[in-house]
């Protein structure tokens, strides 16, 4: 029996359907067998930044709605044999199209096959948050060091511990330009962590490659030299229960000079 | 004489008018009987006297506030009498309870999320924190260990002498009674030290050290409350 977790923020833009993809990429990269739901029905993303776009025939609403079984509807990633799937949210209807009760019993069915099920929810808190949140048994939270993003996070935290079902929410801050946080420009760690209280599960340093990859359809995982992938990497060993130490945020120095004065150990 | 054997009513009188203690295992019907005939026997020719304060004692009767008025307009319509109070030792549960969410400290132990309301009747002592957004209201007195970064409304009901104390104060907005602040625009040093807000004699909100409260409000101290 699975584990479903719902990947969620509040605010639009933080980057929920980039996490999922990754995270599901990672996790399935680990050998365990990942199935994504994205339950944005009507702007539906996840499937392109997975780059499944092409391969939908049915989706989401059609399972739900006794069209076609859920193994007709899942889209298999080639790029991994047999470990990843996805489900795909429906285009042309809207969220009121599948209710909260309808989910978990969809969600419950596929816990039966995979080990871990992730659950791209929409931003908002309306009825499409209360679909995505409906079947899961522990949710992400992403961020961005922005206040009105700090301040979405609390809420939806709020709303996300009165879930019965829900075990208490974990933190993921996206997309951190460390020289930023260093003038004090922007909101730092620590200060966040504290201000939402919860555990933190991992930082994403902000890369210019996460967006190339994504309109290329290839998660960043994908690409092991990237910071954003190792990150992303260290977040799905430590939802497998390893304990990784966080990334740093310290830019690499560039240059002959700055790699000589590091080679005697000097910063 | 055809008396009762036991009287219903007994008049007292004080320097302060007159006590009527009225017994409270008779049933309501014979005690308004005897209460007219007695204030109808005692009938004094001084139509245009001083009104008399008249404190009723009721002992363990409770009176529904149909019988009280009943009660008093009954002593008003005999002579110059007037119903000052009516002392019973009974109050019904509903009242009891009231009273007792109004003056107790409710304790809660969480983080006040923005978007979330906590709504107490009396003193609150929060073990957490406000974050933005977050708003808690209490009927009485505001105690926060954490830090207050939402909004906070003591005082609820009407009560100017309420005060909130936060370890951390960085409040959205303060409110006591009816009297709001905000926060100033520009952001202030940090502080390292508790605080708490009370309406000084200007009527306006103001923040201070922690340690002032027991000279401004010192009947926190007392533990007992009133009703």
């Amino acid at each position: 029996m699975g584990e479903a977790i719902v990947i969620t923020s509040g605010k639009g833009g933080v980057g929920k359907t980039t996490t999922t993809a990754n995270l599901g990429t990672a996790l399935a990269l680990a050998g365990k067998r990942v199935c994504l739901v994205d339950t944005d029905i009507g702007l539906r993303n996840l499937d392109v930044v997975m780059g499944l776009e092409n391969r939908i025939i049915y989706d989401l609403v059609d399972v739900v709605q006794g069209r076609c079984t859920v193994q007709k509807a899942l889209v298999k990633d080639k790029r991994f044999d047999d470990k990843l799937y996805l489900l795909p949210a429906a285009q042309t209807s809207d969220k009121t199209a599948v209710t909260p009760e309808q989910m978990k019993k969809l969600i419950h069915e596929l816990k039966q096959d995979y080990d871990y099920i992730l659950i791209d929810c929409p931003a908002g808190i309306e009825q499409g948050y209360r679909n995505a949140v409906a079947g899961a048994d522990g949710a992400i939270v992403v961020t961005t060091p922005e206040v009105s993003a700090v301040r979405d996070a609390d809420r939806i935290i709020g709303l996300l511990e009165k879930e019965e079902n829900v075990r208490s929410p974990r933190l993921i801050i996206n997309r951190i330009r460390g020289h930023m946080v260093k003038n004090g420009d922007m909101l730092d760690i620590d200060e966040i962590v504290m201000h939402l209280s919860i555990d933190l599960l991992g930082i994403i340093a902000d890369d210019e490659n996460v967006i190339k990859a994504s309109n290329n359809g290839e998660p960043i995982v994908l690409d092991p030299n990237s910071k954003a992938s190792i990150a992303y990497r260290n977040i799905a060993r430590r939802i497998l229960g390893e304990s990784v130490p966080l990334q740093s945020l310290e830019e690499e120095q560039k240059g002959v000079f700055a790699k000589i004065k590091k080679f005697f150990g000097m910063r | 004489m055809n008396r009762q054997k036991q009287q219903y009513v007994t008049i007292k009188g004080t320097k302060d008018g007159l006590t009527l203690h009225l017994d409270d295992t008779c049933s309501y019907h014979d005690l308004v009987m005897e209460l007219e005939e007695k204030l109808s026997v005692n009938q004094t020719n001084e139509p245009d006297g001083p009104l008399v304060a008249v404190h009723l004692k009721v002992g363990n009767r409770y009176l529904t506030p149909e019988q009280e008025e009943e009660i008093r307009t009954l002593i008003r319509t005999k002579k110059n009498l007037v119903v000052e109070s009516i002392d019973s030792n009974v109050i019904t549960k509903e009242e009891a309870l009231g009273w007792k969410r109004k003056t107790e400290i409710v304790s809660v132990s969480k983080i006040v999320r923005s978007g979330q309301i906590l709504h107490v009747k009396g003193d609150l002592l929060l073990i957490g924190d406000v974050n933005p957004g977050g708003t808690v209201i209490a009927g009485g007195n505001i105690f926060i260990l954490g830090a207050l970064r939402g909004i906070a409304h003591a005082g609820y009901y009407g009560n100017k002498e309420a005060v909130i104390a936060a370890s951390v104060m960085k409040p959205m907005q303060l409110r006591i009674s009816d009297i709001m602040s905000r926060s100033p625009d520009y952001k202030s040093e940090e502080r390292n030290e508790m605080e708490c807000a009370y309406i000084d004699d200007n009527n306006q909100i103001v923040v201070d050290r922690l340690q002032l409260l027991t000279h401004l409000r010192p009947h926190l101290t007392r533990l007992e409350r009133r009703l």
